[in-house]
């Protein structure tokens, strides 16, 4: 938008100091972006190039992906790790859907007495740093057998952005006119209805931050996956980490890693922030 | 279409004592258009949300036709509300959101669409089919509720301030629309307002309620002249009756320094009513200035082009009292000026309980 002078005058900003801000911010974001930017950049390197003094211009190279990628017998692969990694983080996301959408509808349309309570509840069971929880889950996996199977992780990172979930869509249903609740039963439908043709589709970019969030989590969760789940069927940062070996600083492989493990979370979050967009401007009620 | 029933029905608010609504009985015609009107708190969304399905009726019970439906959910009382905020769904298209009714209905899709375009002629809306709600004038979107209500051809309508989202010619524009529509359709319906002129205007009868309280039902016409009580006397008529605290002396009751005779009928309630205080209540339109009469400053002019409204004060039971009266629009004066009232009445004097002392000879109420 282009500001006269009046504008901005009427804003209290002056041309310079608008300018200065600018500058700052966009000094800032290349601050935050920059680690991002360097890890990319090496791992289009060689070893050679990524361990010695930085440059900007050198020759790149796929080879370093390759090698990532590569099949070793008896190590975690890198397919293997990412198939593990989208069942578990998909399903636990879905069941996390499941039951925050009914949770947070009701206490949002059909509050209880005491919902403040049952939601305090909800958040309180993450005060807990999960590093002093670890012991007891630990054994209680080994006890129900579930000590390296992806069940684990399922139930566990269900568990660990339901809170979260419920508490998301909660305001994002409280947002929705009562109104359209009460045209939906005077239009004739029951409460499966009012919420499937209703609510759903008008609180979906809410949905879709949600389950954005969850995924995230999800995806780049390392402490309990690499205490429950180190072997078979672990997950991507795990596969990660199995980059890190005694044997020397593998800067560029572990880049390339990294670069392929935060892929899956740049495009959900591409996908979802085209479809919030547009959810957003679908209009007001009146 | 069918005739509603409303027996001894009370609502409480949870965690409230005064019930919102209370013991309220009332019984609406086949096809006819009832307002309920009453200032804000009054009960009258309580009401009509009670009939709807939307509110409990904690006590008595509600009957559509000669079914109780005071325990039946609203998706099966086959009622149809239109909203103050439309309530229409953003996510659908006008066709969809006047065609959702029908679809819960498991109405067939060609079917449905038949009865989507025949609303959408009725209410001019053919063009605006496929666009969404927030591509719609306010008017339009006011129009697709409408849609959304006429579509499924329910037993009864309600409407709850429909209008009050309008500016005020469209307000006025659309009234005389949803009138004919209704008259058309013929459809019961319960209107609920808080404007006395929509009010009045609209309605075939008119219920006013006050603290939940059902105050008078009547028609508009039987309201203005012969008003039940001293709410209704106030509430009722643009600018508001005058109403002033009295004696009476005899069979006249006191007004500034004239004695107004009143009907026999009410004179042999008067020397019955005993002590305590009474009320008499002249319209505007019952005074006017003369060479003559009670003695009065003027205050405040307002002119309103076709007729003029005078803020005037005079001396009454031994205080400054202000009263309002209408002249002719060609009838000149400015504050400040001397005038002397003459009552050409009607006269209405309300009792101790703030009841109004009846004639014999009143009709309708």
């Amino acid at each position: 938008m282009n500001l006269t002078a009046r504008d901005r005058a009427l804003r209290g900003e002056s041309r310079w100091g608008t300018a200065a801000l600018g500058i700052v911010t966009w000094l800032v974001a290349a601050l935050f972006f920059f680690p991002v930017f360097w890890m990319v950049l090496n791992s289009f390197k060689t070893e050679l190039v990524a361990n010695a003094k930085p440059v900007l211009f050198f020759e790149p190279t796929l080879e370093r992906w390759q090698a990532v990628t590569e099949e070793t017998r008896g190590l975690l692969s890198f397919s293997e790790a990412f198939s593990n990694s989208f069942f578990i983080v998909i399903v636990s996301t879905l069941i996390v859907l499941l039951l925050a959408i009914p949770a947070a509808y009701a206490l949002s349309i059909y509050p209880i007495k005491g919902w403040r309570d049952v939601l305090f509840f909800f958040i309180s069971t993450k005060f807990l740093p999960i590093v002093a929880a670890i012991l007891p889950l630990w054994i209680i996996a080994r006890d129900l057998g579930l000590l390296n199977t992806s069940q684990v992780l399922i139930i566990l990172y269900t568990a660990m952005n339901l809170p979260l979930a419920i508490w998301m869509l909660r305001s994002f249903f409280g947002e929705v006119p009562r109104e359209l609740i009460e045209a939906a039963q005077m239009d004739g439908t029951g409460l499966y209805g009012q919420i499937k043709d209703v609510m759903l589709p008008i609180v979906a970019p809410g949905i879709a931050a949600t389950a954005l969030l969850c995924f995230i989590f999800a995806w780049n969760e390392f402490f309990l996956a690499v205490q429950l789940n180190p072997v078979d069927s672990s997950t991507v940062p795990v596969w990660v980490s199995t980059n890190v070996t005694t044997r020397g600083n593998f800067m560029a492989k572990i880049s390339a890693a990294s670069t392929l493990a935060v892929l899956p979370v740049v495009i959900a979050g591409w996908l979802a922030q085209k479809r919030m967009i547009r959810g957003l401007s679908m209009g007001a009620i009146k | 279409m069918a005739v509603v029933r409303y027996q001894d029905a009370t609502r409480t608010y949870p965690g409230t004592k005064a019930p919102a609504v209370d013991k309220l009985n009332l019984t609406i015609d086949d096809g006819e258009f009832l307002v309920l009107v009453g200032p804000s708190g009054s009960g009258k969304s309580t009401a009509l949300r009670m009939l709807a399905g939307l509110e409990a009726c904690d006590e008595g019970s509600i009957f559509i036709g000669d079914r109780d439906v005071t325990l039946v959910q609203p998706k099966d009382r086959d009622v149809a509300m239109v909203f103050q905020s439309y309530a229409l769904y953003p996510h659908m298209t006008v066709a969809q959101n006047m065609g959702f009714p029908l679809r819960q209905q498991k109405v067939p899709k060609e079917e449905r669409a038949r009865q989507v375009m025949e609303a959408a002629r009725i209410l001019d809306l053919v063009e605006y089919l496929d666009r969404k709600p927030k591509q719609l004038s306010g008017g339009q979107r006011q129009r697709v509720a409408m849609g959304r209500a006429i579509v499924r051809h329910p037993q009864v309508f309600l409407m709850d301030e429909p209008l009050s989202n309008l500016d005020a010619k469209l307000r006025v524009q659309t009234r005389s629309e949803l009138k004919d529509l209704q008259a058309r359709l013929g459809v019961t319906t319960v209107y609920v307002t808080h404007d006395q002129v929509e009010a009045m205007t609209m309605g075939q009868r008119v219920a006013i309620l006050d603290y939940g309280v059902m105050q008078q039902v009547a028609e508009p016409n039987t309201l203005y002249r012969y008003p039940a009580n001293l709410f209704v006397a106030g509430f009722i008529g643009s600018p508001a009756m005058n109403l002033l605290p009295t004696t009476h002396e005899g069979d006249s009751v006191v007004f500034g320094s004239a004695r107004v005779p009143v009907d026999a009928a009410v004179a042999e309630q008067l020397a019955k009513v005993g002590p305590g205080q009474l009320t008499i209540g002249i319209r505007p339109q019952g005074l006017e200035p003369g060479t003559a009469g009670v003695p009065a400053q003027v205050v405040v002019v307002e002119e309103l082009g076709s007729e003029t409204f005078v803020f005037v004060e005079m001396e009454h039971l031994g205080q400054s009292t202000r009263v309002r009266v209408r002249v002719d629009a060609d009838f000149r004066v400015a504050r400040g000026d001397q005038l002397f009232l003459k009552v050409l009445g009607p006269v209405h004097v309300f009792g101790p309980d703030g009841l109004r002392l009846k004639t014999p000879n009143e009709t309708g109420d």
